[in-house]
């Protein structure tokens, strides 16, 4: 072989018990991984140009922030960030499902974004209290970005409330992913997205089970495919 | 709603037309001018103007084509110079050195 050289891909693997602090990080990361992949799958086609760019740029600075959040955790794993990123296989991401799914359909990939955007900032601001001075100063960080796109997300939902088929719409999409919103948090932090969530739409939501975290959408492993096809076609510890 | 978009790229420097967004309110055309001319980092602010609030000129006539009232051919910083060494005012111009 013509790279025989070139040094093996590196033979690292996941422990299955990873330390609290790693399964955390890859947690937050793989969401933000997933949904930043989600996200950029409207370039080129999203409903007009302006929000297209908006679109794709938020998709990008939720990698940026999976960048970040993996560089922590490759650091106590003795890894690099783009490993853990694409060489695991699709089992052994910690993504939520809600991130995994796949709704090329506007209403719902904003009911999406929306109900993210909030769990994600229920979940930075508990994280920004930690006694963990590394995670604490990333979650702050990227909550300074994040603000942006709360700020995008919560326009929308302005503008799907205002209209009877906006509204309806969106509430659709709504209950039909609220299982899944839920499941984004940790069992202590479902009640505040529920009180959130019910005050701006003005109605309860009900009582459901939460779609965890664990299990995984048919659809992750056809993401994962696409995801990682260029890594894969290349010889091992190939520089990009 | 049609928003034109100036641009800042240093603090101090004038803003310059950057482009357009097409928006349906002021909050939806501050995203989209953040994501399409300052998601790089390449401007330091940004106005945002809706264009029914931009008044154009675009008639200028010129009926007896007085071109004299052009800079064309004359080289005027030579003359500048000459005039202000007459009047004792070669300090003030503009990058002179100052003691």
């Amino acid at each position: 072989m013509r790279h025989a050289s070139a040094p093996e891909r590196s033979t690292w693997h996941p422990e299955p018990h990873v330390s609290d602090r790693t399964d955390l990080l890859l947690a937050l990361a793989d969401d933000e991984l997933i949904l930043g992949w989600r996200n950029s799958e409207w370039t080129g086609i999203a409903p007009f140009l302006e929000e297209d760019v908006a679109f794709s740029s938020i998709a990008q600075n939720e990698i940026g922030h999976a960048r970040a959040l993996y560089e922590l955790a490759a650091a106590e794993l003795g890894t690099t960030a783009d490993e853990l990123a694409f060489d695991r296989k699709p089992e052994e991401y910690r993504s939520a499902p809600l991130v995994e799914l796949r709704r090329l359909e506007w209403a719902r990939t904003i009911a999406r974004h929306w109900l993210y955007e909030t769990a994600d900032e229920i979940r930075l601001a508990a994280l920004m209290a930690s006694d963990d001075s590394e995670i604490a100063g990333l979650a702050a960080k990227i909550d300074r970005e994040e603000a942006y796109h709360r700020m995008h997300a919560e326009m929308w939902i302005d503008r799907l409330l205002a209209t009877e088929e906006g509204s309806s719409r969106l509430n659709e999409a709504i209950d039909e992913l609220w299982p899944y919103a839920l499941g984004v948090l940790d069992a202590e932090l479902r009640p505040e997205l529920k009180a959130r969530v019910g005050e701006r739409l003005g109605r309860a939501l009900p009582d459901v089970e939460a779609v965890p975290r664990g299990i995984h959408e048919a659809e992750l492993a056809e993401l994962w495919e696409e995801m990682t096809m260029v890594r894969r076609s290349a010889p091992p510890g190939s520089q990009w | 709603m049609i928003y034109e978009v100036f641009r800042q790229e240093r603090k101090g420097q004038a803003f310059q037309h950057a482009g357009s967004v097409e928006a349906p309110d002021e909050h939806f055309a501050e995203i989209y001018a953040r994501e399409q001319y300052a998601r790089r980092q390449e401007s330091v602010a940004l106005w945002l103007v809706p264009r029914a609030a931009v008044s154009e000129i675009d008639e200028f006539p010129d009926e007896f084509e007085m071109k004299y009232r052009r800079v064309d051919g004359y080289s005027i910083k030579a003359r500048l110079h000459e005039a202000r060494e007459r009047a004792g005012t070669l300090h003030m111009a503009p990058g002179a050195a100052r003691e």
